[in-house]
This record gives C-alpha cells, structure tokens and sequence, in this order.
C-alpha cells in the first residue's frame, strides 16, 4: 500500500509539470499585457515598457519560464503583479473560504443524493422515480450562476431570511459563518447533488439485478438488510468514483458561486488574477487546484480498497 | 426594526453555536460605518505610480492636496493657506495651513510638498509639463516654500489643482523621496481618513476610519474644495465583482451605496423606493475614437477626415445608454458645461455626412484597405460602441475589420505600433472621465508630438505649438481663444473624434445623504441616518 501511495504521489510530479508548462504557456500566448493594465488605462507607452522590465517580461519565454520553475520547486510562488504581496499569503487568505464552502457543499450532496439516489432506484418506476430523475435532468441543465440569482432573489432580496453576499470566517462568528454559507453551498450542490444522484440510481440499479441480490431475497432477508448491507455496499464503488470526478466540477462551479455571492475564495482570487493577467497567481492557482485534484483521486483509490476487498494495491 | 434575517440568524446562532456567537457581536461596536461598492476592486495603492481611477479614489480617502477644484471649476487652495505670485509671473510663494498633520502624528511640512511635487512631476504628463518650467524650488520655512519658474507658466495653479489621474497627493517626504518608477510601500497621508492596512484584503475589502486629527477647512464642501468633514467612524469599500450582486445588496441594505451600477440593471433599483440615485459626476465622461496615425490609410488626413465625417454622436449614445437623459450631444474635445467648452470647427462633422466621407476617401485614393476596429466586449459602457463605429464606417465608404476581444486586450493591442495586420490597430473606442480632458495640456489625446505622444500617435507641429503658447498663457481671456483655435486644427488633422457626453449616477440608499458632485467619489460631506 506504501509503494503504492508512494509511486502514485511521484506520478503527480510529471501531471503538475505538463500543467505547469501548459498553463505557463497558454498565459504567455494571450494577447494582453499585465503591464498594461497594471500602469492604468491612460499611460504612456515608456511607462507600460518600464513596467514590464520591472516585471521581467521582457525576458526570452524559455528564461521566464527557469526562473518561475527554480522559484516554485523551491517553494516560492512569486509576488503577484498587482497586490505587491507573496501569492502564497494571498492564497493562505482565500483558502478558508474555498474549502469551508466545498466541504459544506460535498457533505449537504453526499447526504442528499445518494439517499435519494438509491430511493429512486428502489422505486424504479414511482413517482419518487421519476421526481428524482426530473430534478436530476433541472440540476445538469440549469446554469449554476442561475440557480444563484433565484436562490438570491427568493430568500434574500424578498424574503430576506439570508445575506445576499459575502462571507464570515468560522473564528469570527460561527453563526454568521453558516449565514452566509447556506445558499451558495445550495446552489454549488445542486448539480452535485443531480450527478451522484443519477450514478447512485443507476448503481444500485445494477446491483439489484444480480444473482446474489436474489439469492439474498431468496434467503428471507428484509428488505432493509438487502439494500443495505449487499446492494448498497456493491453500488458504492462507481459513486465513490463520480465524487471524485465531481471535485473537477466543484473547481468550476466555485469560481462562478465564489462570484455569484461575493465569497473571496480561491475562485474569485482565479476569475481576478485572468482578467488583470496576474501570471504568478494565476499559476499558482492552477497548479493547487491540479494537485487538489490528482489527491483526490488518490484518496478515492485508496478509498476503493475500503469498499472492496477484491482491490489491492 | 428587526428583519426576518435578523430573528432567524439570532435563533441560528443560539441553537447552533452559542458560545461563538456569544464572544462575537464587534461588528455593533464598531460605530457608524458606511459600505460601499466602487467600479473596480483596489489592487494597486500608489496614485502617482498608475492612472487607475480606483486608486485616485483611494488617493483622496487618504491624501490632500495643495489646491482643489470645487464645484464651478475653480481651482481653490486645499492644504494651502495663502499663495502669492510675483509681478513677473514668474516666483509663486506657498503657506500651508496650521495644523496639518500626517496620519502618523508628525506635521506636514515644506520639504514633505516639494517631494511630493517633485514625485508627481516625473509621472504625471500635466506635472512633467510643470516641473519643466521650474527652476528651482526653494523652502522659506517648514510652512513656506516657493516655486520659480523659468519663464510663465499659465497652468501652475491648475496643474496642482488637477482634479483627476494622476492627482498631485502631498505625501511624507521620505515617502515621497520614492522614485516614481517605483510603488510606495508605506501609506501615510494626511487625507481626512487613515487607510487600515492590516485590514486591506484583496478582492475582498478596504478599510478606513475617520483621521480624528484632520483639520478641516472652514468654508463648505464644494467638489474637491473646501471643508473635508467626516461623519463615519469607518468607511468599507466592498469588492463585489458581480454587478447584480452589487444591486442585491444595496437593495437588501447590506451596503448603502454602489459608485456606478450598471446600466441594464438601473430599472430594477429604480423599483426600489429605498433606492435613491445622484450624478456625483455631473460632469460626466466623453466618448472618444482614437485613430492611429500610424498606420495607413490612417496616415493621410483625408481620410481621418473622411472618418470623422461618417460618424455622428447620437447613434453611439443612444446605442450604449438609451434613454436621452444619461447622455448629451455636444460637438467639442473640451466637456460641456466647463469655461474651454466650444463647438467652433465642428459644425460640419460629426453629421454622418456619407457623401462627403466617400468624397474624401476618393480624394485620398483609399484603396479598400480594411480598418482593424478594436472592439471591447467586456466592460458594458463601451462594448455597443465598435458595433455603431462598424456601422457608419462602412455607410461612409470604409471596410471595416472589427475583432473583439476584452478590454484588457484592447489596452495592451493599442500599444503596438506594428502594422494592423500584423497584431496592431486602425481605430478604437474608449471613454475619458470629463475631469481629465478640461484643457488642451490635460487632454492627453491632443499631444501630437509624434512618436512620444499617447497610442495613436499624432504627429502635428502647428497643434504641439498651440499647446505649448496655451500653457504659457496667463490671461484666461487669451488662453480661450488658443483652445478654439487648437480645436480647429485638432479637427482638421483629427487627433481624435469626440463622440458625446455620457453620465452615470451612483446609487444610494436613502439613508445617505451628503453625496458631493465631484469629479471622483468622495466621501467626505457625505451622512448616514
């Protein structure tokens, strides 16, 4: 299990090097100029040249790119171009907010869509059937920024029962933390919640067509223990997978609810370092969420072993 | 009276935590503060360093100035007590007032200004003009300084007065002795509010609280002149990117003001009877083509010309705001409403007048050659305008070759001189704040010194001349008649095309009030009940 940890995690180091290469170079090839935008919008030509030497742009891209790599191997992600601060300390301050809202938002779709996951496929064919599957469809087509807007318009702006916007930290006021956390964590969680709900069904599904579910009927177990204890048990493994895979989707869809209701996390911190090309912060950013993303994947492996004996490493 | 909100999060937290929400509750000693949304998130702290307007803004939450422009125009002494210029024109003598105090206790002095002028004077395009009229500055006492000049100079009051980027903030000499080229890295003013940089979350917040020590002047607030009372212990100036949010919680009283809201989303505040709205800019801003003299068919003035006279005001602002109330039609580079202001050499363009801009383009032997149009699509207030440019052009006899992209893209294509189709550019559309183009010397885009003028690059002998007797103009009588005859020759070369006057309120909470008209936000003045 060590080797197998131990050979996984040197696997990453080639990942995040292709994302850092790609990510390095897809910055480089658009067209704007951070220099630019740093000097404002009625400089003068000298003073937007004098700041891209100051920033080191003017350098060949292969020499760019040395110095930013010896720097991050080294642990140094650089100043961000804008804030004259290290984009370590600017991601140290936006990471509470990011994972206090993926945690809330994977909990509240664990609890909600597999319960309602294995329901349906227990109902196949009821009412609950076809309401889960009906709410599985909404929750893939809506936009997530939509759901934020009505959510937003229902329950702040008319009923005025939770903030619009903004975000508290756990060790100010607990209370407030919650507050404000509630209706983006629901509307990150809706599409959530529609995908592991519909590989929950479908699992079960699966499993409840096998030989040894009848046999375990035929046994006399209720129905309980047979959903319980072999038909979800044999199901977990491929919902254990979506929600890893589901991680990639919460990238997404925090930077667009980290907007949506002014959280400053690490989403708003990526959407504000694209649009004023903050190189350093912005390949800072990528490389954590590839990292976030292939340890993920990793601890859902490790995770299989748990679910199936048959899985060893 | 208490919301809903309120009973639920006060039964919340109790249930779910406490003894948290117990040892909490600092927001309600914190006094009276105001939350507000500016038009952009405050990334960059020197105002002397960037022309951003957002860090102007910041720039008078936390400085002061030697003079001030009030709400007629009029430059007026700020920090200064009394100034007096000799018969010769050519010495300026300055005391400041009693009592000025920088945010860390120590008093403002002589040498504290020079710097600051110094400073200001190697990045601002206004202040370089100045500082190369000065011969020396010399320190009288630590109240007094004078300036001397090398021969007269007419804009010495109204450069110091300038009331917008870049501003000519005194900062503490040590502060100040940094080189323009690079950022300050302490933030002492000695502005009616201290800047709480411990507080300063990027992307997220900016904190201020009242400077208790600042003295006021005694006349009233009038724009950036006169009296700067404070009536907040704290002012916040929120980052909320998303405009709809912004308008969400202004109209859940989540923060009383937003800068300038957008456009589409006007309505939905106009709904709101706790809404209230104010042109705090009643100035308003301008439309502007630029067109890059380098690059042919742009080369030859004929078709500048021709360009000019296939577009017309009204079509842009209509196509951007609509309603005629947020916009005025007004043939003129100088703002409407301000002592420049003139329609002379403008009558016949600007008619979308198609005849005559096919007439001159043949005149010109334009060849068909397709105009690259810059066209922003990101920033609501200008992305209608490229599609209208488009348009006209095209009636006028142009090929048009409009390639979007975001407005950070534009701003850094602009800069390139390399041939249109190899990544550089014909024409694009932006927007000056009015404050910023009130004379020849402060439009940036009337410099034609050829290759050191602004993108776009004019390069015009007759025009350079014009602005450099108006500079050294003292009697405004005269320094009129120059802007009139620099508008002329500015139109028939065509530096630029102004394209009408747009205005943009800010929206408040009726609970606010006080708001100043001024060429930047200000919050001083300004109440909350």
């Amino acid at each position: 299990m060590l080797t197998f940890i131990g050979r996984r995690l040197f696997a990453t180091i080639p990942v995040v090097g292709m994302v850092a290469l790609f990510v390095f170079l897809m910055l480089r090839m658009t067209p704007a100029d951070p220099a630019a935008i740093i000097a404002g919008d009625y400089a003068t030509t000298e003073q937007i040249a004098e700041i891209r030497e100051k920033l080191g742009l003017n350098k060949p891209l292969h020499e760019q790119f040395v110095i930013w790599v010896g720097r991050v191997v080294q642990g140094d992600f650089g100043e961000s171009f804008f804030f004259k601060k290290t984009v370590a300390s600017l991601i140290a301050q936006r990471l509470e907010p990011t994972i206090a809202l993926a945690v809330v938002t994977i909990v509240l779709s664990v609890l909600i869509a597999v319960p309602i996951g294995v329901l349906a496929a227990w109902r196949q064919g009821s009412w609950v059937d076809r309401t889960v599957m009906g709410f599985s469809v909404m929750g893939f087509s809506v936009p997530v920024f939509v759901v934020g807007y009505a959510l937003i318009f229902i329950f702040s702006v008319r009923l005025d029962w939770l903030p619009v916007q903004g975000y508290v930290r756990i060790g100010e006021d607990f209370g407030a933390f919650l507050e404000r956390l509630i209706l983006p964590a629901i509307t990150l969680s809706v599409i959530y919640i529609a995908l592991i709900a519909r590989i929950s069904r479908a699992s079960v599904l699966e499993v409840l067509n096998e030989d040894y579910i009848r046999t375990a009927r035929a046994k006399g177990l209720s129905n309980r223990v047979v959903l319980m204890k072999h038909a979800l048990r044999n199901a977990a493994v491929p919902i254990v997978t979506v929600i890893g895979i589901g991680i990639a989707l919460l990238i997404g869809g925090v930077v667009v609810t980290e907007s949506v209701y002014n959280i400053p996390g690490l989403g708003r911190l990526t959407v504000d370092a694209v649009t004023g090309r903050d190189y350093p912060t912005i390949q800072a950013v990528i490389l954590l969420f590839s990292v976030a993303y292939v340890g993920v994947n990793l601890v859902i492996d490790l995770v299989y072993t748990l679910l199936d004996p048959r899985i060893r490493y | 009276m208490i919301s809903r909100r309120s009973l639920w999060r006060s039964a919340a937290a109790a249930f779910v935590a406490l003894p948290l929400a117990l040892g909490a509750g600092s927001a309600l000693a914190q006094g009276k503060t105001l939350k507000a949304v500016m038009h952009s998130d405050l990334k960059i702290l020197d105002p002397i360093w960037t022309t951003a307007y957002i860090v102007r803004n910041h720039g008078y939450m936390i400085y002061d100035t030697l003079f001030a422009m009030d709400d007629s125009f009029t430059v007026k002494p700020q920090m200064v007590e009394k100034f007096d210029v000799s018969a010769d024109k050519l010495t300026y003598t300055f005391t400041l007032r009693d009592g000025l105090m920088w945010h860390d206790g120590k008093p403002v002095t002589s040498d504290d200004c020079i710097a600051s002028i110094k400073r200001w004077g190697s990045r601002d395009s206004m202040g370089q003009k100045l500082v190369s009229f000065v011969k020396d500055f010399e320190k009288v006492d630590d109240k007094t300084f004078k300036l001397v000049l090398k021969e007269p100079y007419g804009l010495v009051i109204d450069s110091l007065g300038k009331p917008s980027s870049n501003v000519p903030f005194m900062m503490p000499k040590r502060v100040a002795d940094t080189p323009g080229t690079e950022q300050i890295k302490e933030f002492v003013g000695s502005g009616p509010f201290i800047f709480k940089q411990e507080e300063w979350k990027p992307g997220e917040k900016v904190v201020y609280v009242k400077f208790d020590k600042y003295k006021p002047r005694s006349e009233p607030a009038s724009g950036l002149a006169g009296g700067k009372v404070v009536n907040f212990d704290r002012v916040e100036w929120l980052a909320i990117s998303d405009p709809q949010t912004a308008v969400n919680a202004l109209v859940s009283g989540e923060i009383d003001l937003i800068e300038s809201p957008a456009a589409d989303l006007i309505p939905i505040l106009e709904a709101e009877k706790s809404v209230k709205f104010f042109n705090w800019n009643k100035l308003g801003n301008q439309y502007t083509m630029r067109i890059n003299w380098l690059q042919p068919p742009f080369d030859k003035e004929k078709v500048r010309q021709a360009a000019m006279m296939a577009l017309n005001q009204e079509d842009f602002l209509k196509a951007v705001h609509g309603d005629a109330k947020y916009f005025d039609v007004y043939k003129s580079y100088y703002p409407k409403g301000t002592p420049l202001a003139t329609t002379k050499g403008m009558e016949k363009v600007l008619e979308s007048n198609f005849a005559e801009s096919k007439k001159l383009l043949q005149e010109a032997g334009y060849d068909g050659t397709p105009i690259v149009l810059l066209h922003s699509t990101d920033l609501e207030v200008l992305t209608n305008l490229a599609p209208v440019a488009r348009d006209l052009l095209t009636r006028g006899g142009f090929k048009v070759d409009m390639q979007s992209m975001d407005w950070q893209t534009v701003v850094a294509r602009r800069a390139k001189k390399d041939p249109a189709n190899a990544g550089g550019w014909h024409a694009m559309l932006t927007s000056w704040v009015s404050a910023d183009i009130l004379n020849p010397v402060m439009i940036s885009f009337m410099n034609a010194s050829c290759e050191k003028a602004n993108f776009g690059w004019p390069c015009d002998e007759n025009i350079e001349k014009m602005r450099d007797q108006f500079s050294k103009e003292t009697d405004p009588a005269k320094q009129k008649a120059i802007a009139e005859q620099l508008q002329i020759a500015a139109t028939k070369a065509v530096t630029h095309v102004p394209l009408g006057q747009w205005y943009r309120s800010g929206a408040h909470k009726d609970t606010v009030t006080g708001w100043l008209s001024a060429p930047a936000p200000v919050f001083w003045n300004m109440t909350k009940k």
